[in-house]
């Protein structure tokens, strides 16, 4: 579904990303770890190209990427993202932030693509908050809102950057929940986060990240019981030990 | 006060011009100001480019500067227009510069986040910016948006000096009949005000009204 071949990506003098190779098979569960600074989210950003890569290649259902343009829109279509900071549409309603790429990308009409959106809706569990402005909502009501915009478009593959990194605690539970539910319905997914239950419950493959670069990848159970490399080792010592 | 009085029909043939003057150029300045903030934060070069030489041109030249020459350069060119034509299109142009730079400071203050949402969900560069960018940045910009209304009817005035009769011209007019400057133009300034506190009294509902809260 996705391939990354040789990915170079440079900030200014900073290598961010280094001869990154990476592939993600249809209706598999890629969860991306590592510490802060490791180049993951610019992973994450550069599949749909949010991040331009310095070079390299991304290939989706075996298409090169496009690097600009109306192409690249088509390409983005259906490739759904969820951020950090959820980013809905702070002038719309939970409802029209739903709809809104459907009518006006995809061409639906508004009362198929409302139907649409409130089922999505209802699927993650906020049915009733549909009318509410996103500011009216809680973190986890609004990255739940922001994973049924994403999931209106039909997308081929989810893309999640560091999706529970905002929220308070006893708010990650609710959007993992989903993120569970569709990772078992069977959907594509990339996942940038720190959360390592999630990676153990949910992954079928998990990609350990540090400097840039991918150092350790593996089945989840593999790579938390035995990790092979020693940075690898560090960081499951530092995150799990809390 | 009868020096008013007596030449009531005056004035307000001369006020309706003003109005005339003051919809009419900003509502085109309005447009065109659209265009130039668009081109000025487009992912294209070129257009950015002529956004930012639009912007400081007409920034740097005085509004009487560009009527002037609008009217005596236009005929030399083979363009003959109306004055009053010839005054709306200038000051839109004018004003389109002011409301450029305030569309576009709203574009800032709109998170990056935002667009990235949007562009990630398959929206074109335009469609973002309209159905995402745009009408959170007008929300944020409203209250400059009435000073600059505000200020372009009062730089309508200097349309009389290119020969519309406005406002101004009329009182101008009046004066030289009756000789009574004081009355005469602080009821001409009088009307100017009324003008831009109705904009205030708007620009403050519709603030309150399409406030977002964040």
């Amino acid at each position: 579904m996705i391939q990354v071949q040789g990915l170079n990506k440079w900030f200014g003098d900073h290598h961010v990303l280094r001869d990154i190779d990476l592939e993600v098979a249809q209706g598999e569960v890629v969860v991306v770890i590592g510490p802060s600074g490791s180049g993951k989210s610019t992973l994450c950003r550069c599949l749909n190209r949010l991040e331009t890569a310095g070079s390299g290649d991304i290939l989706i259902d075996g298409v090169p990427a496009p690097v600009e343009g109306r192409e690249l829109a088509r390409l983005r279509a259906d490739v759904g993202m969820v951020f950090q900071s959820f980013n809905l549409f702070q002038h719309k309603s939970v409802l029209e932030n739903v709809m809104l790429a459907p009518v006006k990308v995809r061409g639906v009409s508004r009362t198929e693509a409302e139907s649409t959106a409130r089922q999505l809706l209802a699927r993650v569990g906020i049915a009733e908050q549909a009318g509410k402005l996103p500011a009216q909502l809680s973190g986890g009501q609004q990255q739940r809102a922001a994973i049924a915009r994403a999931l209106a478009m039909r997308p081929k593959v989810m893309l999640f950057d560091e999706p529970t990194s905002a929220l308070d605690p006893e708010m990650v539970g609710e959007v993992l929940d989903v993120m569970v539910q569709l990772a078992a319905d069977g959907m594509t997914m990339v996942v940038v986060t720190h959360e390592m239950g999630f990676a153990r419950r949910a992954a079928d493959r998990v990609v350990f990240m540090d400097g840039g670069q991918i150092v350790e990848t593996g089945e989840p159970n593999a790579f938390f019981e035995a990790p092979t490399t020693d940075r690898a080792r560090d960081f499951l010592a530092k995150v799990l030990t809390h | 006060m009868s020096a008013i009085l007596d030449h009531l029909p005056e004035f307000w043939e001369g006020l309706i011009v003003t109005l005339q003057l003051t919809a009419a150029s900003f509502l085109g300045a309005a447009v065109v100001g659209l265009v130039i903030t668009a081109m000025r934060v487009s992912p294209v070069g070129v257009l950015r480019g002529i956004g930012t030489a639009y912007v400081e041109t007409f920034q740097n030249l005085p509004l009487l500067v560009l009527l002037v020459l609008a009217v005596f350069g236009l005929p030399e060119i083979g363009i003959k227009a109306d004055l009053l034509v010839t005054a709306i299109v200038v000051i839109a142009l004018y004003e389109a510069a002011y409301i450029a730079e305030a569309l576009r400071s709203g574009v800032n203050a709109v998170s990056a986040g935002q667009g990235e949402a949007a562009r990630a969900l398959g929206l074109t560069f335009g469609q973002s910016l309209r159905h995402v960018i745009l009408p959170q940045a007008l929300r944020t910009v409203i209250q400059p948006l009435g000073n600059i209304f505000i200020a372009l009817t009062m730089n309508t005035s200097l349309a009389a000096a290119i020969g519309v009769v406005d406002l101004t011209a009329a009182a101008n007019r009046v004066n030289l009949m009756e000789a009574q400057p004081i009355p005469i133009f602080v009821g001409a300034g009088l009307a100017y005000a009324l003008i831009a506190a109705c904009a205030g009294f708007v620009t403050g509902r519709l603030e309150r009204r399409l406030v977002m809260v964040r």
